[in-house]
């Protein structure tokens, strides 16, 4: 496991070097990610100008959701975002060059790019989030200061796990892609509101099936100290730690039994 | 028969394509690129692995490096079955595909290699070693700090073979490692290969479309088509049987009736061009060029083999596949 850690931070250290050997065109690009992301923010303080409230969260409220989900999207987006390039791996044979290493293939797509320039989107998270914290009304414990990075790290399991699950369908249908940002991208979009604003089968998707509620929504209730008015059980608030691996589980075994069915191209 | 390092038996690959009928409707079709072929590689040899395109040639080869799962059969490669114990393996075996690198493109080479080093957990003092040799073999020093992007097709092969062969692997894969190199690189590549399998006693499995290639350095061949393997034995052997004429071409100062030699015919004619097929067996080509010569004003002349695709051809006109063993 170490020997992989430290395979893994030598391959993207290689990739990052070929990035900054063009410091002032990396330096745009992160300036200019950062502002267009807060662009996203934005909108939220324009539909709070008209409301004064969504479903009982207040705007320093949701913008903690918006501020825990939108880091955690932005890592996961700077580890395994390039799985957007994944079909084009199978296409063009990238893939079969991977699977003739000594090295877990899982591993070799992730660690075969590493985009700086999406660092932009991190710092305009930590940004929102470190406002939202200190704007809105915490009775700050142990357990909520925890809390807070955890649900981070859980929030960028459960999106990794769910975008290596979802770029499995390039193994069948190579342009699949459109298809699979509907649900990684549209997943940051949705874990940034209150479910409870949801209808039904929206709120059954992010609950249970592509586990997103508990990116930033469960984590919230615990932190604000919120009651749940769905009714669901009290020990969610806590779960997205288990929920976090067990996404990251599944979407290995996936993955693996996905692997499998490979085609290659060409003859 | 020292032993099989590897062993394939009975091999399937089939494949579902999606065939239209009708404006809607779709159906499955089951179509086989490999249809059951088997064979034995002993430790230490040079085999040539040939076909036409879309002969099931590369689907062997990915199959025997693990890359794709066999639809049935059995293979073993250094005693290992390959798609299930595919990392276990991969640090055995070397693979170069022609066509795609396995070098990091923004990277100097020596910085590929270095990574490769950790891939495969060689030991810093064993890669010096190799890697010194190799420099030396392939004459690598000039361009080992240029980034993989900026080297030639000639250098970029160079480098992949290096790095397929830098972990000390037992068997080495490559899929047309001379394809589009010129004259010079491609003695190169040759050279290095018959060395590394003298030397190091490393098996290789070659495919190819060059026959200077097989000729060169490959004791035995398997040619593979629709799936099927249909020829199992030497080069020369190869010939005798399906191969046995060349043609001499000949350009005349002037068009002239088509010549009358012994031990050759005129296939064609075009203006002062002639073909002439001949027996290597029964007529050597300077003979001929000399009898040529004797007869008409000689401007040029050039020797055509017959081609892979062609002997493949005539096996199949043949109706039987003959094995030789």
């Amino acid at each position: 496991m170490a020997e992989l850690g430290r395979i893994y931070l030598r391959l993207i250290g290689a990739r990052a070097r070929s990035q900054l050997e063009y410091r002032a065109s990396l330096a745009l690009q992160i300036v200019g990610s950062a502002l267009l992301t807060l662009l996203d923010f934005v909108m939220i303080l324009v539909l709070f100008e008209n409301v004064p409230e969504l479903d009982g969260w207040s705007v320093q409220e949701v913008a903690l959701l918006y501020g825990i989900a939108g880091i955690s999207f932005a890592l996961t987006d700077l580890i395994v975002g390039h799985l957007d390039l994944f079909p084009q791996m199978i296409r063009d044979g990238t893939f079969d060059q991977i699977l003739v290493r000594p090295l877990p293939s899982l591993l070799q797509v992730i660690a075969s790019d590493f985009s700086l320039r999406r660092i932009g989107k991190v710092l305009q998270g930590v940004a929102v989030l470190t406002v939202a914290l200190a704007a809105a009304d915490i009775d700050w414990t142990l357990g909520r200061a925890v809390m807070v990075p955890l649900a981070i790290v859980s929030g960028v399991l459960i999106y990794t796990g769910v975008w290596i699950a979802l770029a499995t369908i390039a193994f069948w249908i190579v342009d699949a892609i459109e298809f699979v940002n509907a649900f990684t991208y549209g997943g940051n979009f949705l874990s940034a509101y209150p479910i409870t604003i949801f209808g039904r089968w929206l709120r059954n998707l992010v609950l249970f099936v592509i586990p997103i509620a508990f990116v930033a929504y469960f984590p919230a209730l615990y932190i604000l100290d919120r009651p749940d008015e769905l009714g669901l059980p009290d020990g969610l608030r806590y779960a997205s730690p288990f929920v976090a691996v067990l996404t990251v589980l599944v979407a290995r075994v996936v993955w693996e039994n996905a692997v499998r069915h490979y085609r290659s191209a060409g003859g | 028969m020292a032993e099989p390092v590897i062993q394939v038996e009975g091999v399937e690959k089939r494949f579902v394509v999606r065939v239209k009928r009708g404006l809607l409707r779709r159906e499955r079709r089951e179509v086989a690129a490999v249809d059951g072929i088997g064979f034995e590689i002993e430790r230490g040899t040079i085999v040539g692995y040939l076909g036409p395109n879309g002969a099931g040639k590369s689907t062997t080869v990915k199959m025997l490096t693990g890359i794709l799962v066999p639809s049935g059969g059995r293979i073993r490669v250094a005693g290992l079955d390959p798609s299930r114990r595919r990392v276990e393996l991969a640090r055995r075996i070397g693979v170069v595909f022609g066509q795609r690198s396995q070098l990091w493109w923004d990277l100097p080479l020596r910085d590929s290699f270095d990574l490769l080093r950790h891939i495969y957990r060689v030991p810093a003092a064993r890669h010096r070693e190799n890697l010194d040799r190799f420099t030396d073999v392939l004459a690598l020093a000039p361009f080992l700090d240029t980034p993989v992007r900026q080297l030639s097709l000639g250098q970029r092969m160079r480098g992949e073979l290096t790095a397929a062969l830098l972990h000390d692997p037992e068997i080495v894969f490559l899929d047309e490692p001379t394809i589009g190199l010129d004259v010079v690189a491609k003695a190169a590549v040759r050279d290095f290969l018959g060395e590394v399998n003298r030397e190091r006693g490393v098996t290789v499995l070659l495919t190819t479309h060059d026959l200077a290639d097989i000729e060169r350095l490959c004791s035995r061949l398997l040619i593979i088509d629709h799936g099927h393997l249909i020829w199992d034995g030497g080069l020369d052997e190869l010939r005798r049987q399906h191969g046995p004429e060349r043609t001499l071409v000949v350009d005349l100062e002037e068009a002239a009736p088509p010549l009358e030699l012994p031990g050759a015919r005129v296939v064609k004619v075009e203006g002062p061009r002639q073909w002439l097929a001949f027996r290597r067996d029964e007529t050597s080509a300077a003979e001929l060029i000399a009898a040529v010569a004797a007869q008409a004003r000689l401007l040029d002349v050039a020797i055509e083999e017959t081609e892979i695709e062609e002997i493949v051809r005539r096996i199949y006109a043949a109706g039987v596949a003959p094995r030789a063993t």
